[in-house]
């Protein structure tokens, strides 16, 4: 019956997408009238996990498990979720959560529905609502398999305190050599910088900042902010900026809560990959820019004027908070 | 080399999302439908294997017939032949059970896919497919060398990105730097004429019981006005994501 939520960390800290996947687990207990059970994985300390409701917490040991392997992750969890009869498990929507999820739902044999925004619409029959068509729609999906899998969209549930004392646990899977027939040679991480899969916000320019010699101001109006820095698709073909900071449909999904786009008109296929974030703020010369039409708020002028003093403003802005 | 590629049938990214039937059916009326994006990339990068080792390549499509242009598309780009599985795709499980079984009759190395469709975005499929078989799986895959029984995989992860090696039979699902964006095909005249006369199967659908279906379709609720804020007043920009939109 329980719901099992697997709670991610990097280095020993979980991160709000932890907390706000516990939060989201613990309100579905609570419809179905069941406990939330948090798996982890390999974690040192996990007291940070009862502010939000779990009500035990069980962390598998095994020490193979220390580098990412997601059939070995998806086994230990199949494990772990047939141990205790759990029939609902929630992932987030991190790549590694990506990767595993499928493998998941097929040793469990379940249905699963991704980019899921919402609590369940019902529970019998369990109906859950996800994103489709690139944010373009929702769609209403019913499992109707007996174990159901979950990814939460990233920003779509938030987070919410209940404490709880949960109960620890420590299980150690079973896995095979069968398991580690993928193994890593080397990891690049940009270090020291917000990504955008992490970043509440992030500032993005486009063709209309002219050069990469001007990406200077988007980086310190991120910095301000706390923010990942982004950018269109014209940019990065043009080798402006580094691929990896691409996001629209074909690069990297944005889901932040602020996205500040500068110099980017709005093509469809950029706003179908930036479409997830809660509010939008554009800046650009052109008011005619399909941008306006899906920001929150937006400034018609020039960016190498407005973005300097915007950053200004800023500081000062976070000095008086 | 034995290479599928799974494609998947899907509305081009400028479609207008409609609905019908009191919201129950997605509306085709006036939607173009293409090879879907991420599993161009990958058909792109089974095309050099192709030309360069020599592999054969077969596309897969779960679909009714209304799919068979956009197979035939695949095989104007160039892949060898093409199966169509006749039934609708409805549910991810499903249609990787589809697939599975199918495969594992033709004994592939590898078999690669779009990580995600840009109709569905499930991004089950490839993980699920591999899985039923008990083949290695990678996903969000930006890169992929084959060396004699050997995979060099690069994977996007959150922060950057790792390299994995791994042996056959594999299962990718991948993405934009599996090839650049500039390295897709268009098909020529020739591909197209050639592709009249290549095999395309179609072949019956395995029972099973999807384990999901849509029952309803939603558009989001419609967007208030952008505000537009003068550029010399950027102290009410700062206001407003403050007080109004509390992100600041």
């Amino acid at each position: 019956m329980p719901v099992l939520v697997l709670a991610d960390h990097s280095e020993g800290k979980f991160k709000n997408t932890a907390l706000e996947l516990i939060s989201y687990g613990k309100s579905i207990a609570k419809m179905a009238n069941t406990k939330l059970i948090v798996a982890t994985i390999r974690a040192t300390d996990v007291s940070g996990l009862s502010g939000y409701g779990p009500d035990k917490v069980i962390n598998i040991v095994n020490d193979r498990l220390g580098v990412f392997n997601a059939k070995a992750i998806a086994d230990a969890l199949s494990q772990l979720a047939e141990k205790e009869s759990a029939d609902i498990i929630v992932l987030d929507s991190s790549n590694n959560s990506k990767y595993l999820a499928p493998l998941l739902a097929v040793n469990l044999n379940a249905g699963m529905a991704s980019g899921v925004t919402e609590v369940p619409v019902s529970l019998n029959p369990f109906v859950v609502k996800r994103v489709a068509f690139s944010s373009k729609a929702f769609v209403h999906t019913e499992i109707k398999s007996g174990k159901k899998i979950i990814c939460l969209a990233k920003n779509s549930f938030g987070i919410k305190e209940e404490k709880t004392s949960p109960a620890a646990e420590e299980f150690t899977a079973a896995l095979s050599e069968d398991d580690f027939k993928i193994t890593l040679s080397a990891v690049e991480k940009t270090s020291g910088k917000i990504t955008i899969a992490d970043a509440d916000v992030v500032v993005s320019g486009g063709r209309g900042l002219k050069g990469p010699e001007n990406w200077g101001m988007v980086e310190s109006l991120a910095e301000v902010l706390g923010a990942a820095t982004a950018c269109s698709k014209p940019v990065s073909d043009l080798h402006w900026r580094p691929h990896s900071e691409h996001v629209g449909q074909t690069g990297k999904p944005v889901a932040a809560n602020l996205y500040i786009a500068i110099g980017i008109s709005g093509a469809i296929q950029h706003l179908a990959g930036v479409n997830a974030s809660k509010c939008k703020v554009v800046i650009n010369t052109d008011p005619e820019a399909p941008f306006f039409k899906a920001a929150d708020y937006g400034i018609v002028g020039d960016a190498f004027e407005i973005v300097p003093k915007l950053t200004e403003k800023l500081k000062e802005f976070k000095r008086t908070q | 080399m034995k290479i599928l590629v799974c494609i998947s049938h899907v509305p081009d990214t400028t479609s207008k999302i409609n609905f019908t039937d009191n919201n129950t059916r997605f509306d085709t009326t006036g939607v173009q439908f293409v090879i879907n994006p991420y599993d161009e990339f990958a058909l792109t990068r089974a095309m050099w294997f192709k030309e360069k080792q020599g592999a054969t390549v077969t596309v897969i499509n779960v679909g009714n017939n209304t799919t068979e242009p956009t197979l035939r598309k695949a095989l104007a780009i160039g892949a060898d032949d093409a199966v169509r599985i006749n039934t609708e795709a409805t549910d991810g499980l499903s249609v990787a059970r589809q697939i599975a079984a199918y495969a594992k009759s033709e004994g592939f190395d590898l078999i690669l896919a779009g990580k995600e469709s840009i109709d569905y975005n499930g991004g089950m499929v490839p993980g699920m497919v591999a899985n039923l078989l008990g083949y290695n799986f990678i996903n969000a895959c930006i890169g992929l060398e084959i060396e004699g029984s050997t995979a060099t995989v690069t994977r996007e992860i959150d922060g950057g990105k790792e390299i994995l090696q791994t042996s056959f039979p594999l299962v990718i699902g991948g993405q934009k730097g599996l090839v650049e964006e500039s390295e897709l095909r268009i098909p020529n005249m020739r591909g197209i004429m050639m592709a009249r006369q290549k095999p395309l199967k179609v072949i019956d659908p395995i029972a099973e019981e999807p384990a999901t279906q849509v029952n309803m379709y939603e558009k989001p609720a419609q967007k208030s006005a952008c505000k537009i804020i003068a550029a010399g007043d950027l102290d009410e920009l700062i206001r407003l994501l403050h007080n109004e939109a509390k992100v600041i």
